[in-house]
């Protein structure tokens, strides 16, 4: 417990000393806020669906959680490239806490990072239907983050260095995002698009993050909850087997 | 004598190289041992799979009774080590550094804070505790390193080049500390280093690697006796010839080399 404990701890206090890095990651989620909330909020409105800030909120909370959390999952690479890997992997201590210790504190930085987006959301003009979601929004959260978090530890056990880490943004991070209905409506979509959204667990979770937040939803709050249990339960397996795996 | 470590025809490939190639030996209880080889000999590799990190490609591996490969959680609770590569955090302080490390392997609160804050005055780190690893210089980041490595007191200690880049005082305190260690609780203690009057003046067994294989082993007066030498540098190279190693030297073992080479 004490060593998942001090795992847990050892990813907090890294994210807690690289100012820069939380700054840079506000600045993108702000960005987006700012530019599609206000550029698009007069089509939006005019087709009927209200206000694009409120709409896109819970989206851009999706998209920092999953940056950090695949981040914060990958950075495995660096601890392999700057030596530290090592010094876990020999330590007497099974694979699974390794990776339960270092999953739960990648997640529980993501989590906090899409606490803050939140949060500056309502600077820019966000206004949740009701206050009341919260606690079960911060689990939802954190629940989101723990998925992304073990894929990115499965992504990483499987590199060797960073050269891929480009590939996995443009062909994985990037499209879950841009296909997760974080920008969009899930309703009325062409059929191929909506049958992608479908498969990309980042929408179940957005999807929540929207019930919570502003009473509107898709799939509806039990089904998100399955969805992201599930493939969170498959992708701590699958990625505790390849961390396993790892030689050094 | 009960032999703690017992290698038998360990290989390892990478690809088409062979950089282990069917090694054995065996290391006795409370031994002090010395592996030397050049650069590239695959002393580095032989200590990772013995170490877990690495699977061998044939041949077995036993650390005090356990297989590497089929019980790593059991082997792992039997020795120490310290990288010849950095192995630090560079984000987390050198006191968070040695905690993290007492901590993974269960050294109890009261004895560890005693033995951070005894290891930290060692090596002469204590007042700078509270600083990032990232702003240490490369004999400080060393000398925490071998600190972290003495934290817990496992039964066999692994030490891959651990006075490279270290001033005298460091590492006549740090050989003190280890033949201290290896009187009073038994500690094996498997070691490289490329200093030969090091090897001599420590080590009670010696294996010699080039190329992969052990091409010579005994005590450091039978070596010297086998090769009618005067002393252990010049038994080194008279067993693994003068040539230089190109793989993986750095340019600090090049020098040293041609300086050597020079001398003849
Ligand atoms: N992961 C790897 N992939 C391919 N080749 C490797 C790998 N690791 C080591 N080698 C090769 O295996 C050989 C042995 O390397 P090793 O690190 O064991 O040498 P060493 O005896 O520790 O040398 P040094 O004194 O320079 O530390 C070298 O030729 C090296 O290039
Ligand atoms: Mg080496």
């Amino acid at each position: 417990m004490k060593k998942i404990y001090i795992l847990w701890l050892r990813q907090i206090k890294r994210y807690l000393r690289s100012k820069s890095r939380i700054v840079g990651s506000l600045a993108q989620p702000l960005l987006f806020l700012l530019a599609l909330g206000y550029g698009l909020g007069g089509v939006f409105q005019q087709a009927g669906q209200g206000s694009y800030i409120n709409f896109l909120t819970p989206g851009i909370i999706g998209m920092s959680i999953i940056f950090t959390a695949i981040f914060t999952g990958i950075e495995i690479i660096w601890d392999r490239q700057f030596g530290f890997l090592k010094e876990m992997m020999v330590a007497p201590m099974s694979r699974l806490n390794i990776m339960i210790g270092r999953t739960l504190g990648g997640a529980t930085v993501a989590t906090i990072q899409g606490l803050i987006v939140l949060a500056i959301s309502l600077l820019v003009g966000f206004r949740p239907d009701h206050w009341s979601g919260l606690p079960l929004l911060v689990l939802f959260m954190f629940l989101v983050a723990l998925l992304f978090t073990a894929l990115g530890t499965m992504i990483a056990s499987l590199l060797n260095d960073m050269q891929g880490f480009q590939l996995i943004m443009n062909f994985l991070v990037m499209p879950l995002f841009f296909l997760s209905g974080a920008l969009f409506p899930l309703d009325n979509l062409p059929r191929a698009l909506a049958i992608v959204t479908r498969l990309d667990p980042l929408s179940y979770g957005i999807d929540a993050f929207r019930i919570l937040l502003i009473s509107a939803g898709h799939y509806g709050l039990g089904a998100d909850l399955l969805v992201l249990s599930t493939v969170t339960v498959g992708f701590l397996w699958l990625g505790s087997y390849f961390f396993k795996k790892i030689q050094i | 004598m009960n032999q703690i470590i017992e290698v038998k025809n360990l290989t390892k490939k990478f690809d088409d190289f062979v950089a282990v190639n069917d090694v054995s030996f065996s290391v006795n209880e409370g031994e002090i041992f010395a592996f030397l080889g050049p650069n590239g000999a695959g002393k580095s590799t032989t200590i990772k799979m013995l170490t877990t990190l690495l699977h061998p490609t044939r041949g077995t591996v036993t650390l005090d009774g356990h297989d590497p490969v089929r019980q790593p959680d059991l082997v792992r609770r039997t020795f120490g080590i310290v990288f010849q590569d950095p192995s630090l955090d560079d984000e987390l302080t050198a006191w968070e550094n040695m905690e993290f490390h007492g901590v993974l392997y269960d050294v109890p609160d009261k004895l560890r804070w005693e033995r951070i804050l005894q290891l930290l005055k060692f090596v002469d780190l204590w007042d700078r505790r509270k600083s990032l690893v990232k702003e240490f210089s490369g004999g400080m980041k060393r000398r925490l390193e071998i600190a972290r490595g003495l934290l817990h007191h496992p039964k066999i200690i692994f030490l891959d080049e651990p006075t490279l880049g270290l001033d005298p005082q460091t590492r006549n305190h740090m050989w003190a500390y280890l033949k201290e260690l290896n009187k009073n609780e038994g500690t094996t203690v498997f070691f490289t280093t490329h200093y030969m009057e090091e090897a001599d003046r420590i080590a009670q067994r010696i294996a010699i690697i080039d190329h992969g294989k052990i091409i010579a082993s005994g005590t450091s007066a039978e070596l010297k006796q086998q090769t009618a030498t005067s002393s252990l540098e010049e038994a080194f190279l008279a067993l693994t010839g003068e040539t230089i190693r190109e793989e993986a030297a750095t340019s600090t073992d090049h020098l040293r080399t041609m300086r050597r080479v020079w001398r003849r």
